[in-house]
C-alpha cells in the first residue's frame, strides 16, 4: 500500500499505524503476547472505570462533571434499549452499555496522535459483530422456538411474493454480521488512513498548509465519524435484539 | 531495530523496512492476539458495569428522582395549605364585614327604639301640659264671668240707687243672669 513519490522521495505508510507490535521486546506476536492492542484497550478499559466508577464515586444526588457524563451516556444507551427493544429488552443493557463504551472509548482514544485504533481491525470488529448476531439468533429461538423464523415470513405481503420475500429477508439477515462489522471497522480505519495521507503531505513545503488544514478537518470530521459509529452498531444491536425478542411484524 | 531480527519477529505481514505488506487489517497472523485481547477487555468492561457502574448509577438517578418527585409533591402540599389559608382569610373577611353590618344595623335600631320612646314621652308630656293649661284657662275664664256678674250686679245696684229707685237684689240678679244669657 505504500505509495512512492518521485519529488522529494515522498513515502506514505498510512497503514502502518495498524500494525500490531509486541509491548516488550521484538518476539513473534502470539494470541497471548501483550501488544500495542492490548495497551489501547486497557487504556480504555481504564478510561470507562475512571468516567463510571470514580467519576460516580460521591453518589451525589447534584453530580459532579464526571459522574453526569457518566449519567448522560447511562440515561442515552438505557432510553435507547427501552424504547427501541421494548421493556422486555432492558435486562439485556449491561451487555449493550458494555458494547457501546467499549466502541466509544476506543473510537476517541484512537484519535490522540501516535495512538491505536483497536476499532479499526477487522478482527476485533467481527468478534463483536459475529458476537452480536449468534447471541440474538440464539435468544431467538431460545425465546421464540420455530416461530423466530416468522422473521422471514411477511405475513403482510401477497401471497406469492411471500417466498422471495423469504429469501432476501434470510440473505440480509446473514449479512447483518459482515455489514455490522465492516461498516465500523471500515470507517475508522478509512479516516485514520486519510489523516496519514495528508500528514504525509504536509512534509512538502508548497501544499503543507492545505495538507494541514485538510487534517485539521478531517479530525474534526473522524471526531463524529467516532461518536457516530459506535451510536450506530449499539442501535442496530438493539434493532437486532428487537428483531430476535418480537420476530412478529 | 535491525532487519534481520524484524523480519524474524513479526513474520509475514511487515517488510524488511518495518511497513506493513498489504493491510494489516487482514493479517491473520496478528488475529488471534487481537481477538484474545478483545475478550478479556469486554468482560473487564462488563463485570465494571454489571457489578459496580450502572447498580450505582441507577440508584443514583433513582434517588434524585425520587427526591424531585418529593419535592414537586411538597411543593404541590404547600400550594393547597397557601389556598386553604387564602381561602381562609377571604372567608374571615366577609365574616367580618358582616358582623360590622349587624353591628350598625342593630345600634340603628336601638338608636331609632330609643329615639322612639323618648319622643312619646315628649308627646304626652306636651298633651299633659296643654290640658293643664287649659283647665287653667277655663278656670280663670270662669273666675272673670262670676266677677263680671259681680261688678255687673253691684253696678247696676248703684246705677238704680243713683236713678233714685230702689231694686231689690233678687230683681237685679235675675235682670243681670237675663242680661248675661242674652
Amino acid at each position: 500500500m505504500a505509495e512512492e513519490k518521485a519529488e522529494g522521495g515522498l513515502v506514505f505508510h498510512p497503514l502502518d499505524q495498524f500494525i500490531v507490535k509486541p509491548l516488550f521486546g521484538d518476539g513473534p506476536v502470539a494470541w497471548y503476547t501483550p501488544t500495542n492492542v492490548t495497551l489501547w484497550m486497557g487504556i480504555a478499559l481504564l478510561a470507562i472505570i475512571a468516567v463510571f466508577v470514580l467519576g460516580s464515586r460521591g453518589r451525589a444526588i447534584i453530580p459532579t462533571r464526571l459522574q453526569s457524563i457518566g449519567e448522560l451516556i447511562y440515561g442515552f444507551i438505557y432510553k435507547m434499549v427501552e424504547d427501541v427493544t421494548g421493556k422486555d429488552g432492558v435486562k439485556y443493557f449491561p451487555y449493550i452499555m458494555t458494547l457501546f463504551l467499549f466502541i466509544l472509548f476506543a473510537n476517541y482514544l484512537a484519535l490522540i496522535p501516535m495512538s491505536y485504533s483497536p476499532t479499526s481491525m477487522i478482527a476485533v470488529t467481527a468478534v463483536l459483530g459475529f458476537g452480536v448476531f449468534i447471541c440474538v439468533t440464539i435468544l431467538g429461538f431460545v425465546k421464540n422456538g420455530a416461530s423466530f423464523l416468522s422473521l422471514f415470513w411477511m405475513s403482510d405481503a401477497p401471497l406469492i411474493l411471500r417466498p422471495i420475500i423469504a429469501i432476501i429477508e434470510v440473505i440480509s439477515y446473514f449479512v447483518r454480521p459482515v455489514s455490522h462489522s465492516i461498516r465500523l471497522a471500515g470507517n475508522i480505519m478509512a479516516g485514520h488512513a486519510v489523516l496519514k495521507v495528508f500528514a504525509g503531505f504536509a512534509a512538502l513545503t508548497l501544499v503543507s498548509p492545505v495538507a494541514i488544514f485538510g487534517i485539521v478537518a478531517i479530525y474534526g470530521l473522524e471526531v463524529l465519524v467516532a461518536g457516530i459509529q459506535a451510536y450506530v452498531f449499539t442501535i442496530l444491536t438493539c434493532v437486532y435484539l428487537k428483531d430476535a425478542l418480537h420476530p412478529h411484524h | 531495530m535491525a532487519t534481520e531480527t524484524t523480519e524474524a519477529a513479526v513474520g509475514a505481514c511487515v517488510d524488511a523496512g518495518g511497513s506493513a505488506l498489504g493491510m494489516p487489517q487482514l493479517c491473520a497472523d496478528w488475529m488471534p492476539n487481537q481477538i484474545f485481547w478483545l475478550v478479556i477487555t469486554l468482560i473487564a468492561i462488563y463485570f465494571v458495569m454489571s457489578r459496580i457502574a450502572l447498580p450505582r448509577i441507577g440508584a443514583v438517578l433513582a434517588e434524585r428522582s425520587g427526591t424531585i418527585t418529593n419535592d414537586i409533591a411538597a411543593a404541590e402540599e404547600l400550594k393547597t395549605k397557601a389556598a386553604e389559608a387564602e381561602a381562609a382569610y377571604d372567608k374571615a373577611l366577609l365574616d367580618a364585614r358582616a358582623e360590622a353590618n349587624k353591628i350598625v344595623a342593630e345600634a340603628k335600631a336601638e338608636i331609632q327604639a330609643e329615639l322612639d320612646v323618648e319622643l312619646q314621652k315628649a308627646d304626652a308630656e306636651i298633651a299633659a301640659k296643654t290640658a293643664e293649661s287649659e283647665a287653667a284657662i277655663a278656670e280663670i275664664r270662669d273666675s272673670a264671668k262670676q266677677n263680671v256678674v259681680a261688678v255687673a250686679k253691684d253696678t247696676a245696684k248703684e246705677l238704680v240707687a243713683a236713678m233714685g229707685g230702689s231694686a231689690d237684689a233678687k230683681t237685679i240678679t235675675a235682670a243681670v243672669n237675663a242680661r248675661m244669657k242674652g
